[in-house]
């Protein structure tokens, strides 16, 4: 997935001048995933900037570039190194173009590797895709393969608005796909059914959409019929998409990597209640990263929502 | 021991507190014109202050943070600057605002409670007021990257109070600058207090201005009450920075001869001998003192800056107060550029509950 994010990266620097990359080693070292990988050598330094070691400069940085005529694609090294930057992105970044009445505005992406998995260091694994969900005026957005990372990455940058794009790191090396590099982009604010079922509908994103195919996979087997959606964009959040399903199935499971309390799996199961109860025939189940500090590296599988952990809840929910 | 490095801080004087010259005047200053419109629009800076805390104290206006003292810092900032330069200000520098252009509608519309105050006619780049201290440092930063990215002979400057450079954002944005060579500005308004924290209490750092040297870039101190200093101390600065000499850190001293806001009780925390002694270097009566004594001014002409000013400013008033207020849907717009489904359910129930009569 690396790779694609890198081939989209390339794909618009090559048709748009705007289009600027800035992070910390993002040029030079192509990034500490190499998800920058050759653009400093096609694009220049002045298009592929290393910045200093701060997070905050990243993001304030980046709305006073995009309010002055360029595109900055900003990488934050990891997640859990974001919460300096969220001044910016709360306070200015989201809401530039509201405040000045559309005079200004912030066509910013800010990257950074999602989740775990990849036995990383402490503050390197954690899903805090809730924090960016609760701010107006930004997206955020969540690819589960190459393809979609590739497609998904090219509309964020052509967005004229501010998108968080939350990359699911141990996507990066594990997953490996052919994606043409046709400069073609997916859709943003639109959910992806992968997988069409009419027993349960099972609604997740990021590393867990692979997961969770996995479990429908097995659920087949014993005669259950999982609907698999992508949601993609988690904010704002393709409701007709999962609402729809939900009236086809009757049955909803919520699965996802970051803590269950307050996650947006709370959201959709939110959503269902007010718009789909009536077509629930079941209660609404969800399972999430423990409401924990995410673990070091030797517990980090047992955090992890499992194949295991997800087919026992549709079982549960089919029983119910 | 060796020492490796080394410092010093310069200060810069034009104008003694008598209006007299204490260094050569610079070309500018030379000209009666550009003094006296120097002197025009701190007046008015000043007219337009205490007219909007006295709209504050009536009810007409929201929380209102006042610029009193600041004028000659922020028009000299104004006058050094071109038109088509960056500004990111704190939220008190209205003197540098109404020299670019900003109209005392557009600054009583956005304290009056409605963002379209932010919408400037002139400038369109300038960023808008900025309430989270020191955020906007690193705005400039960006800005100024944007105009060393694209090749364009612009600046910007950015404004924070001396509170504000305790902030790691101000380290970052002088950091950066320093770093890439950027053509920003940093202007510190040390005017002495932080609400009720003076400078003293705020770091151990004799000067502000040597906050720059951690950062690898010079810093200068300027007397914040003199127009000219201020004036040709940002000048030069905008000038080497466009030329790519990098960014500079000025500090202007000045004082707080208001409130911090009108929500706030100076006399609380203030020495009332020191707001009496800070009186007596108030930058405008400084300024009319030289162009007194330049045989360029005089009492009658005071007058009728007086009286203009104050039709100006009801003017603005009244079309401040005659701006219709913005209904419900302007919380929705402009919040994306295409606004997503679920927020058009929301806009069509806070249009059903408006708490105005016509509130949408």
């Amino acid at each position: 997935m690396v790779e694609a994010i890198a081939m989209a990266h390339g794909w618009e620097m090559q048709q748009d001048d705007a289009v600027v990359v800035i992070g910390q080693d993002v040029g030079q070292n192509g990034g500490v995933f190499r998800a920058t990988l050759g653009l400093r050598e096609r694009f220049g330094a002045d298009r592929v900037q290393d910045t200093p070691l701060a997070e905050a400069t990243i993001a304030g940085m980046a709305v006073g570039m995009a309010t002055h005529g360029l595109k900055p694609v900003a990488e934050i090294q990891f997640m859990g190194f974001l919460y300096p930057a969220l001044d910016q992105i709360v306070n200015h970044m989201s809401r530039m173009r509201h405040r000045t009445r559309g005079r200004l505005h912030c066509p910013v992406v800010m990257r950074m590797p999602h989740g775990g998995g990849i036995h990383a260091p402490e503050h390197h694994s954690e899903s805090m895709e809730t924090i960016l969900c609760h701010v107006p005026g930004i997206r955020v957005v969540c690819p589960s393969s190459p393809a979609r990372a590739y497609g998904l990455l090219l509309a964020a940058i052509r967005d004229p608005d501010p998108v968080m794009f939350l990359e699911p790191a141990r996507l990066y090396r594990a997953v490996r796909q052919d994606v043409d590099d046709d400069g073609r982009a997916l859709p943003l604010d639109q959910a992806f059914t992968l997988r069409e079922g009419d027993d349960l509908s099972i609604v997740t994103w990021g590393a867990m959409t692979a997961e969770s195919l996995r479990a429908a996979a097995e659920l087949e087997g014993e005669g259950i019929s999982a609907e698999v959606i992508d949601l993609a964009t988690l904010s704002p959040l393709d409701g007709a998409t999962i609402l729809a399903s939900v009236a086809k199935t009757g049955r909803l499971l919520i699965v996802h990597e970051a803590a269950r309390n307050v996650g947006v799996g709370a959201e959709v199961a939110a959503l269902v209640a007010e718009h789909g109860l009536f077509d629930l025939l079941a209660p609404i189940r969800r399972v999430a990263g423990f409401d924990t500090v995410m673990p070091l590296y030797k517990l980090e599988q047992d955090y992890i929502p499992s194949v295991r952990r997800i087919v026992d809840a549709a079982r549960s929910t089919l029983a119910d | 021991m060796t020492t490796v490095a080394d410092f010093s801080i310069g200060y810069v004087r034009i104008l003694d507190p008598n209006g007299e010259l204490q260094a050569e005047a610079p070309a500018f200053a030379r000209d009666p014109e550009e003094l006296l419109r120097m002197y025009r629009m701190m007046t008015l800076a000043r007219a337009f202050d205490a007219k909007a805390v006295n709209l504050q104290r009536t009810g007409q206006l929201g929380t209102y943070a006042p610029c009193l003292g600041h004028e000659a810092t922020h028009v000299g900032v104004g006058a050094a600057m071109r038109a088509e330069d960056v500004l990111a200000p704190v939220y008190r520098e209205i003197g540098t605002q109404m020299w670019r252009g900003v109209t005392m509608r557009e600054i009583l519309v956005y304290w009056g409670g409605d963002e379209r105050g932010n919408d400037f006619a002139v400038p369109r780049g300038d960023f808008a007021w900025c309430v989270p201290i020191a955020t906007q440092t690193l705005h400039a930063a960006g800005a100024a990257m944007a105009f060393k990215i694209k090749r364009e002979p612009r600046c910007a400057v950015a404004y924070i109070g001396d509170g504000g450079t305790s902030e790691g954002a101000f380290y970052e944005a002088m950091n950066l600058a320093g770093a890439r060579a950027l053509p920003v500005v940093f202007v510190v308004v040390n005017n002495g207090w932080a609400i009720s924290v003076p400078v003293a209490a705020q770091t151990a750092a004799k000067t502000l201005a040597q906050k720059a040297i951690a950062a690898g870039i010079p810093g200068i101190q300027v007397d914040g009450n003199d127009v000219l200093a201020v004036r040709e101390v940002v000048g030069r600065a905008l000038e080497a920075a466009r030329g790519g000499a990098g960014p500079c850190l000025i500090e202007a001293l000045t004082y707080r001869l208001s409130d911090h806001t009108t929500a706030d009780d100076a006399s609380r925390y203030r020495p009332p001998g020191e707001v009496r002694e800070a009186w007596l270097l108030e930058p405008l009566l400084r300024l009319r003192r030289h162009v007194e004594k330049a045989g360029i001014w005089d009492e009658e002409r005071e007058r009728e800056l007086g009286l203009d000013c104050a039709r100006r400013i009801d003017s603005a008033v009244a079309d401040y107060l005659a701006t219709p207020p913005q209904n419900t849907d302007a919380m929705f717009d402009h919040l994306y550029a295409r606004l997503p489904r679920h927020l058009i359910e929301q806009r069509d129930t806070a249009r059903r509950f408006a708490t105005k009569p016509g509130g949408h």
